[in-house]
């Protein structure tokens, strides 16, 4: 069997919301489980966000906000990767999410919603399905 | 005789609880914490009844910081509320007293609690979502108006902005001619515990603490009935935490104020009594009755024998509890409702003053009327109708509740003593210490949900295939341009000479080390706003990243 090559994701939160203990064991749930895990840390700018994406050479960008700001915030980080031309890579919202707003995050682009309570391999799991993004 | 007796049947349990069959969830606490079978007094060797508990309202408190306990008064009920423009929360404030409520508590937005106006480009989407936006004392004046300053304790959650946002409720309170001597409540204004878990700071951990002690330092001056202080574990425990770093951490963030306002010169007397304490109340109901029992005495022996209080009222550790946020979960919502009811036990049964219970749907927004109404009719029923505020400390001689406040002490003792080898608590934050221990303890938590050795029903057990949605409140999209056109009334309005003047005066106060309460009370009656006033101390104290761990 070919071994899988190694899953790159960026994780960050965006806007004022300090809540990081999710991302933080998602980052380190992740990590245990063999991706290349990059925690960006707080208060990430839409531009911060795209510019650690490119760097980094992601395949994934994971958001997460509690704040609620998520209608206003994950549009922004959008355009801006479309703007600095890295649509490639997949994006992936954690945090507290009502339930009429996710079909409508998924139609802007966000490949999934994970709310409170998901377990890491389900995470997992969800990113191996979809495997590495190939890019140009 | 009877010793053979005894060790007999002591014997002959353990076989029996050798050979009884074991769950797949092992006996430990939240936390991780094992717990023993059965307790008995053996846990307890040297058991001193008279050093260890004694009687409530008497040293160490063990038992209570009062003699009667709630059968002379109950705790106050205090529901946390904000959201959109100060006239929609005061609403919600007359709303929850109409209720029953005894006294009120404020959430601010997060542009307010990171010291940022509505207007700047970094608060887009995020005013008045998550509390009430406040930008100028025309919003603080709003928010509390038609409200009995002098009859209602008023607590406000907030804390690197926390002496502007004093300053102003202070400003207003003289407007509206309330004399500051009897002006009652708290302000949150604990800083430590951001660096630590919450993440709203804006100066580095120096120039923060000292604005904790200038409100400190005033209000033992000027309000002496109020709390200038809220120090918090709630937020440690919300992070991730276990109960014991819970308990330590917020023991030696308090420690560490304490040596402030004694290094600046004020008696142990001056200020130690408004000291106030902030913890969480989780799904463990003994290990958390034991932590608050704990944090009492602890206090006790460290403000009488550590420090030399002499007023009584300085060794008395008061607190207020919220049950856990963390704990509620969006599956099933309403049976967040039962997890609350068993979380409010806690503190009751372990003396609390004062108590938040959550709303069932705030893992899907802010409370609706309806959700917070059933929350705080589950503090009137547990007060009302179970009978537990019949008796003081109800739990107090427990062979197990006793073992666990004892162990729970001990621990708390030896985080304390690796704190102050790190070189005390600014030296353990700059090392990231205190961080990696509460994400370690979050981590842990996560692996023992995702091997289902710990059960959430609904989460990982007991999942139902399709739910019903319940209602939730929608925050009016409206709110960010009502604000916006609010602040820029108020700016059209003020003089701005007035308001670069006091700004000056504020950065020369910041840079002489004065107390900058007076500078800000000028400041607010000049409308100032909060963005501008944290933007002139940010000038002079610069403004801090947190080391990532």
């Amino acid at each position: 069997m070919e071994p899988q090559a190694t899953i790159r994701i960026v994780l960050a939160k965006v806007g004022l919301d300090g809540h990081d203990r999710g991302i933080k064991v998602v980052a380190r749930g992740l990590r245990d489980a063999g991706f290349h895990v990059i925690y960006a840390g707080l208060w990430q700018s839409p531009e911060a966000v795209v510019r650690a994406v490119a760097d980094e050479d992601a395949d994934w960008l994971g958001l997460s906000i509690l704040s609620g700001a998520h209608m206003t915030l994950v549009p922004r980080v959008l355009d801006c990767l479309r703007e600095n031309g890295v649509s490639h890579v997949g994006i992936i919202v954690g945090g507290i999410v009502p339930e009429g707003d996710v079909p409508r995050l998924i139609e802007m682009g966000v490949a999934h919603v994970f709310g409170p309570g998901t377990p890491i391999p389900t995470i997992a799991e969800f990113l191996r399905s979809q495997g590495v993004r190939t890019h140009a | 005789m009877a010793t053979a007796t005894v060790r007999e049947a002591c014997d002959r349990f353990q076989q029996e609880l050798a050979e009884s069959p074991k769950r797949d969830q092992p006996p430990t606490t939240v936390s991780g914490r094992p717990i023993r079978a059965i307790y008995t007094p053996n846990d307890l060797a040297d058991f001193d009844y008279d050093a260890e508990l004694g009687y409530s309202g008497q040293y160490p408190f063990t038992r209570g910081v009062h003699a009667s306990m709630y059968r002379g008064r109950l705790w106050t009920m205090r529901q946390f509320a904000g959201f959109g423009t100060p006239q929609q929360t005061n609403q919600r404030f007359k709303f929850l007293l109409a209720k029953g409520q005894s006294g009120l508590s404020t959430a601010f937005d997060l542009p307010t609690l990171m010291g940022l106006d509505s207007d700047d480009p970094r608060a887009a989407g995020e005013v008045g979502r998550l509390g009430v936006a406040v930008d100028t004392l025309d919003d603080v004046a709003a928010l509390f108006d038609g409200i009995d300053l002098a009859n209602t304790s008023v607590s406000m959650t907030i804390n690197a902005p926390a002496i502007v946002v004093m300053a102003f409720f202070l400003a207003n309170a003289a407007e509206r001619g309330f004399d500051w001597a009897r002006l009652r409540g708290t302000i949150q204004n604990d800083i430590l515990k951001e660096f630590h878990a919450q993440n709203e700071f804006v100066f580095p951990p120096e120039p923060s603490v000292r604005l904790v002690v200038d409100v400190i330092e005033f209000c033992a001056r000027h309000v002496p009935q109020w709390n200038p202080v809220s120090i918090s574990g709630y937020h440690i425990r919300e992070a991730g935490s276990t109960a014991v770093q819970e308990l330590a951490f917020t023991l030696a963030d308090g420690l560490h104020y304490v040596e402030q306002c004694l290094a600046r010169g004020m008696s142990i007397d001056a200020f130690a009594p408004r000291l106030s304490f902030f913890f969480n109340s989780h799904n463990d109901l003994f290990e958390e009755v034991a932590k608050y029992r704990a944090a009492r005495a602890l206090w006790a022996d460290w403000m009488r024998d550590r420090y030399g209080a002499k007023n009584e009222a300085s060794w008395k550790l008061r607190f207020h509890a919220q049950t856990a946020g963390c704990s509620l979960q969006d599956k099933q919502p309403e049976v967040n409702l039962i997890r609350v009811a068993y979380q409010a036990l806690a503190p009751v049964l372990g003396g609390c003053q004062s108590l938040h219970t959550n709303s069932m749907d705030e893992t899907l927004a802010l409370p609706s009327e309806h959700a917070v109404t059933l929350a705080l009719r589950t503090q009137q029923v547990l007060a009302h109708e179970t009978g537990v505020t019949n008796t003081v400390d109800p739990l107090g001689g427990s062979y197990f509740v006793e073992a666990l406040t004892r162990e729970m002490q001990h621990e708390a003792r030896e985080y304390l003593a690796r704190i102050d080898r790190l070189g005390g608590m600014l030296a353990a934050i700059e090392t990231g210490f205190i961080r990696r221990e509460i994400a370690d303890a979050a981590f842990a938590y996560q692996r023992e949900l995702d091997a289902h050795r710990k059960l959430i029903v609904g989460v990982n057990a007991f999942q139902e295939p399709e739910e019903k949605p319940i209602e939730i409140l929608k925050v009016d999209e409206s709110v960010e341009q009502q604000q916006l056109e609010s602040l820029r009334q108020v700016k059209r309005r003020r003089s701005a000479a007035d308001v670069t003047h006091e700004l000056d005066a504020l950065r020369r106060s910041a840079e002489r080390g004065e107390n900058l309460l007076p500078p800000l009370v000028a400041a607010a009656r000049a409308r100032v706003t909060v963005g501008e006033a944290i933007n002139a101390l940010a000038d002079v104290f610069g403004r801090y990243t947190a080391p990532v761990v």
